[in-house]
């Protein structure tokens, strides 16, 4: 497999605070990679960077092959960006916000009437083209940030912190909205502190805390590294969880606990405890 | 094309407010008109011509400047506000694209600004004469400013930032750069100050070309180093703002 996102070495200092310390990873043609950790973990500033908003401190990042410090213009031509804020400009129509995204990257008038046609289709925004996007939902304005990244058609999308604040239903609808625009093609690079939106939707998941990559692999393979099973203990101290590969195990566990208890399946959440001993939201 | 786009941005916006933005330009020099042409200086000859006349080339000047500089305090809302100005930073487009489109807005609204006092001066009995110089002029005065509001949007790290600016800069130079009164009025300190001010070369070059007199070379030379400087500046700057 062709890797469309490389990092070697990454370091983003500011002043004293190392943001991101001496990362390395390859995202591969085709998947939906997912970025995980806390608030404050690294993972907008290494998005930032990849995307050429931020300059790093050393090390290097490409993207399909285009160093994104000595070569930004030629990295950012295949790549998408949807920001964690809202930022589509509320003083345009969607239909001008796209129009005025197609000319930057250089489309030619007939290709982008075309893909504005069909990209405000899909994210179901046909009805509302016309409409100045200030009056706008925060999740219709995400949608439409969605098909902004998309209508030049780039080979790599990145996703920051996309469904933040977003209500279930409308999160659910993006993720759909993320599914169709890998089939399709693109790779997905997929920052979040969601964890039921890291397994749901990447095929690989990296693990990051205090800037530091301390796990790849894909969801599956995670949590078969820590156990498949939880059971939590609950005390006054807040409680403490222990793993079992076994079901059994697991069962005998908390039916041999004298205190409250509770058995599960784990999750990427899990991982991060065993990683780390602290919870992604903390 | 990526100038062109960031251009196109800027003016369907100002389509959009165009009566509101009409309305802006012609309020502040009607008043500085009724004011200083009707009310102080009916009856007063500066260097040769009725007051009205020496001064509606300097408000053009001041009122040239503002607005092409107020694209300074949209930016800057772009950038830390709304976000959006990251669109064009994200965008595969070079910085001096991205300055040259906004550059061309603030000339765009510094221009419109100009020809609406124009037309209120006209309508005041100001006797003035329209020729290429008089535009070229006002042209570059906008050039100047546009591309330094590019600078400070840069620079700056906040709105309240962008406001100091303003009071520290932009209004000192309004009424002290020979644009309401001749610059031999003034204490020798601030002669030279405001000799090396752009707005004073401008008003000089501006007001020479609408009284038919000759048009002083070297503040047009200072004009043009100004203007290459503070457009250089700007490209750097956005470069700088962005990877």
């Amino acid at each position: 497999m062709t890797s469309i996102i490389r990092i070697e070495r990454l370091v983003k200092e500011y002043g004293s605070i190392t943001a991101i310390d001496c990362l390395d990873l390859t995202v591969t043609e085709g998947e939906i990679f997912g970025f995980l950790g806390p608030n404050g973990a690294g993972k907008t500033t290494t998005c930032r960077i990849l995307t050429t908003l931020t300059k790093p401190t050393s090390g290097r990042a490409f993207i399909s092959g285009y160093d994104v410090v000595d070569d930004p213009v030629k990295a950012k031509g295949g790549m998408g960006i949807v920001p964690q804020y809202l930022n589509v400009d509320g003083e345009l129509t969607a239909y001008e916000n796209l129009k005025l995204h197609g000319m930057l990257y250089g489309m030619d008038r007939g290709t982008r009437n075309r893909r504005i046609k069909k990209l405000l289709d899909f994210v179901e925004l046909t009805d509302r083209a016309s409409s100045l996007v200030s009056i706008f939902s925060g999740g219709m304005k995400r949608r439409l940030m969605i098909a902004r990244a998309l209508l030049h058609e780039p080979k790599v999308l990145f996703l920051d912190e996309c469904t933040v604040g977003l209500d279930a239903q409308t999160r659910r609808r993006i993720w759909g909205l993320i599914r169709r625009i890998n089939q399709e093609g693109a790779t997905v690079f997929l920052t979040t502190h969601y964890i039921e939106e890291a397994e749901v939707l990447c095929h690989r998941v990296g693990i990051i805390d205090y800037g530091k990559l301390i796990a790849v692999d894909t969801p599956k393979r995670l949590l078969n590294q820590t156990g498949d099973f939880v059971v939590e203990t609950l005390d006054n101290d807040g409680g403490q969880v222990r793993f079992f590969q076994d079901r059994e195990d697991a069962a005998q566990f908390a039916a041999s606990s004298d205190r409250d208890v509770t058995m599960r399946k784990s999750n990427l959440e899990d991982v991060f405890i065993r990683l780390t001993g602290r919870r992604v939201s903390e | 094309m990526g100038a062109y786009a960031v251009f196109w941005r800027e003016m369907v916006i100002l389509k959009r407010r165009f009566l509101r933005v009409l309305g802006l330009y012609t309020v502040s020099p009607l008043l500085f008109l009724i004011a200083f042409g009707w009310g102080m200086g009916r009856s007063l000859n500066v260097e040769g011509v009725g007051y009205m006349t020496f001064m509606v080339p300097g408000l053009i000047a001041l009122s040239s400047m503002s607005q092409s500089f107020s694209i300074a305090m949209d930016i800057n809302i772009a950038r830390f506000y709304w976000m959006t100005f990251e669109e064009f930073q994200s965008a595969p487009v070079s910085s001096l694209s991205i300055v040259l489109g906004e550059v061309l807005s603030g000339m765009v609204k510094g221009m419109l600004a100009a020809i609406m006092i124009f037309v209120l001066a006209l309508c005041f009995g100001a006797e003035l004469r329209v020729n290429g110089g008089f535009f070229l002029f006002i042209c570059l005065n906008t050039l100047m400013f546009a591309s330094a509001a590019v600078i400070t949007s840069m620079v700056v790290k906040s709105h309240a930032d962008q406001a100091s600016f303003n009071g520290f800069f932009i209004l000192p130079m309004s009424f002290l750069c020979g644009t309401f009164f001749p610059l031999s009025r003034l204490p020798e300190w601030a002669y030279f100050t405001a000799k090396v001010l752009p707005l004073t070369h401008a008003s000089a070059c501006i007001r020479a070309a609408a009284l038919g007199r000759d048009v002083p070379l070297v503040s047009l030379g200072i004009m043009v180093f100004y203007s290459v400087l503070f457009f250089s500046g700007a490209v750097i700057c956005v470069k700088k703002a962005s990877i």
